[in-house]
């Protein structure tokens, strides 16, 4: 998947010269989990560098490019490293549109690794998703695969609007199941690792089933998506895994044609519970399906706790959990 | 071993307070004239001194002097006087209105018009401002007319913004006006970032960024100024020091330890410290700042040292923290009797022909106010249209929101 988003800047460094990115370890040493490896010597260091260890800098400075006529696409670091340049996602990134009659706009993108799954401790796997779909004037968007790593970040480029690309860091190289006993499996094997050449786009908010069923929809995205493929696999029960992709904006058509078509809903994410997307995913889900359900929407997702270093494998929403919720879904 | 001495913490205090003598003793103030000029190459380590004097030109008989002393030409320092002007007596119109109820608030300028006047006329169009609340003088020194910053103040049905922002937070691209946020600092770092892609992009224009004294102290501040000496980006950073944070003292954020133009310092930028009540010094200080930018030499860092004549918004009362008489002890005057003096000086104006600018000045505003009311007033007469609140929150309004518009039924 690393692959596929350096391939994804490649395509858009070359075709449009507005198309700059910078965030800390991302010009000569080509970030820190080598995303941006190669650019910068490729396209100069006007169009790729490195920037100072502040992440409020970074955002506004990406701002003010876009406002100018640039599309940056920014790194922050890590997701867990996003919160000093709140205000200037919040406040200013996502309103200058409105603010402005339409006159400014900013067309960035900022991209940050997110989630679990490689011992980072509570300040290297958080999901922090949810605090950004909260806020209107930005879209938020999680790839599962290289194939929609590539088309989404393409598209988030492509954008007039603000994108939070958030990067489940565990998937960078290989799909994961949850089971951390077993051994590593590399993109190459898996159908959508096949990430076709130059210029393609997968669309913002158009969500993606990943395994058809008639017995309960998954509603998931990113890492959780493989996990429910697993407890799906493992637990035998006849699930449909919806990729959700983009959060906002949602495909609340194809959210909708799933629950009603199997009267059951699981919703995954490895975010904290409570106040997660998945608070937003099962109300919507009432509002909209209340009558096609036949047992109550379940929610899997990480404990109310931040994460802890030691007990990853605790707190990591497994498909054992997940399968059990979609056992416990299907005998309600 | 216990310490000898009993800690105690230090909170920066003003010197005086309501029912006190004023008092500017701190300010560090400089005979106009005496600060030296250095070329626009200059090393910033070799102009250190220039961020503790203070450049001054109009000396107190209005006489221009020194090496800052820049040949603005007659008409152009008339030009400059009728944007001071006009801009003072769009505030008072404007706070009259939201008196009157016509709007909700309303921030003036007063006091501070020549740190915005005459830095516009610095720049170039194409150039672009960040602002805040307070640098209206900027548009108006543009040429924006003032029935249409009006019909933002009334949030009419005219309103460029849509009624959606504030009374004061105009924004309007074309005259190089960034969209003002009310949240304290954060275009610092936008214009640097739009100075930066000026500079990737090969082209000529620089940015110019504003704060307050009291904003220095956000995090945005520094982060600005960490991003703009880094990549030496082609803007200017603005301090106005107007002496006041709504009720806090500049020395709440740091001038007491240290004048604000020194935060430059630690950053390798070139940092000057100027007279903001003195169009000549600000018109002359802007264009050196403005012409290293454009010659690829970095940022510049000007403290203009003001006061804020006003209360700092039409919700504040500054009798209640500061003496009532402290204005007109403001050992640097008035920008407007300044450079009337100046202009009367120099044989080129008179107290007549004031009289009749000032006349003239206050019919244009009355005259626009007419027309802009005429498009409504925030509680009376046509306003924007509730559909367009979900307008520009995306560019395409996505599904959600196409409901959301359906459930209020416009």
């Amino acid at each position: 998947m690393v692959e596929a988003i350096r391939d994804a800047l490649d395509v858009k460094m070359a075709e449009d010269a507005s198309v700059v990115v910078f965030g800390e370890d991302v010009g000569y040493f080509g970030g820190v989990f080598r995303c941006t490896e190669g650019l910068q010597r490729k396209y100069g260091k006007a169009r790729c560098f490195d920037a100072p260890i502040n992440e409020s800098g970074i955002v506004g400075v990406a701002i003010g490019m876009g406002a100018y006529g640039l599309r940056p696409v920014a790194e922050v670091q890590f997701a867990d490293y996003v919160y000093p340049a709140y205000d200037q996602i919040v406040s200013e990134a996502a309103r200058l549109r409105y603010r402005s009659g339409g006159e400014f706009f900013a067309p960035i993108v900022l991209r940050m690794p997110c989630g679990g799954g490689i011992y980072g401790g509570q300040t290297h796997s958080q999901s922090p998703e949810a605090v950004f779909t909260h806020v209107c004037g930005l879209k938020t968007v999680i790839p599962s695969n290289p194939h929609d790593a590539k088309g989404l970040l393409i598209s988030a480029i492509e954008d007039d609007d603000p994108v939070i690309f958030l990067e489940p860091k565990r998937l960078y190289n290989g799909p994961f199941s949850g089971h951390p006993e077993q051994p590593t499996v590399a993109w190459a094997k898996h159908p959508l690792s096949e990430v076709p050449q130059g210029r393609f786009v997968v669309p913002l908010g158009k969500a993606a089933v990943r395994r058809e069923g008639k017995g309960v929809t998954v509603l998931c995205y990113g890492t959780m998506v493989h996990v429910a493929e697993a407890a799906a696999e493992e637990t035998g029960v006849d699930a449909e895994i919806l990729d959700l992709r983009s959060l906002i904006p949602l495909d609340i058509d194809a959210i909708v044609a799933s629950v009603e078509k199997t009267g059951r809903c699981v919703i995954v994410h490895e975010a904290t519970l409570t106040s997660g997307f998945g608070a937003e995913l099962a109300a919507l889900v009432a509002e909209r399906c209340f009558y096609a359900l036949e047992t109550p929407i379940r929610r899997v997702a990480g404990w109310d706790t931040p994460y802890p270093h030691a007990e990853e494998w605790s707190y990591f929403p497994g498909p054992e959990r997940v399968g059990r919720a979609l056992v416990a879904a299907m005998e309600a | 071993m216990p310490s000898a001495v009993r800690l105690s913490l230090h909170v920066p205090e003003p010197s005086v307070r309501p029912g006190g003598r004023p008092d500017f003793s701190h300010v560090g103030f400089a005979p106009a004239g005496q600060a030296r000029r250095p070329p626009i190459d200059a090393d910033p380590a070799d102009i250190r001194d220039l961020a503790y004097s203070l450049i001054r030109v109009l000396d107190d008989e209005g006489e221009a002097v020194g090496p800052w002393a820049a040949a603005l030409s007659p008409a152009e320092l008339r030009q400059g006087l009728r944007d001071m002007m006009l801009t003072r007596a769009y505030d008072a119109r404007m706070l009259l209105s939201q008196r009157q109820g016509k709007t909700s608030f309303y921030i003036q300028s007063l006091g501070e018009e020549a740190v915005a006047c005459a830095q516009r006329k610095a720049l170039q169009p194409g150039d672009m401002c960040f602002p805040t609340y307070r640098q209206q003088g900027l548009l108006i020194a543009a040429g924006w007319p003032l029935v249409d910053m009006m019909n933002s103040v009334f949030s009419n049905e005219k309103d460029r913004l849509k009624g959606r922002q504030l009374p004061g937070l105009y924004s309007v691209r074309e005259a190089g006006f960034f969209t003002v946020s009310g949240n304290l600092g954060t275009q610092y770092p936008q214009a640097v970032g739009w100075a930066m892609a000026s500079a990737i992009a090969g082209d000529a224009h620089i940015a110019s960024a504003w704060i307050g004294d009291g904003a220095t102290a956000e995090s945005d501040f520094h982060a600005a100024l960490v991003f703009a000496s880094v990549y030496r980006a082609p803007v200017i950073l603005n301090v106005v020091n107007n002496q006041w944070a709504i009720s806090s003292y500049q020395g709440i954020a740091g001038g007491e330890s240290v004048k604000f133009a020194a935060r430059g310092h630690g950053f390798g930028i070139a940092s000057l410290r100027a007279d903001g009540n003195d169009y000549l010094a600000v018109h002359a200080v802007s264009a050196w700042a403005a012409e290293r930018a454009r010659a690829n030499l970095g940022p510049t860092l000007i403290e203009w040292v003001t006061y804020r004549a006003a209360a700092h918004s039409t919700s504040d009362d500054p009798s209640k923290y500061r003496p009532r008489d402290e204005a007109a002890a403001w050992p640097l005057g008035d920008p407007v009797q300044r450079l009337k003096l100046h202009l009367i000086a120099k044989g080129e104006w008179s107290e007549e022909r004031q009289q009749q600018m000032r006349a003239e000045v206050d019919a244009e505003v009355l005259e626009a106010a007419r027309q802009a009311e005429s498009h409504g007033t925030l509680h009376d007469g046509p306003t924007p249209s509730p559909a367009s609140m979900f307008e520009d929150v995306y560019k395409e309004m996505p599904r959600h929101l196409r409901e959301q518009r359906q459930q209020l039924g416009v």
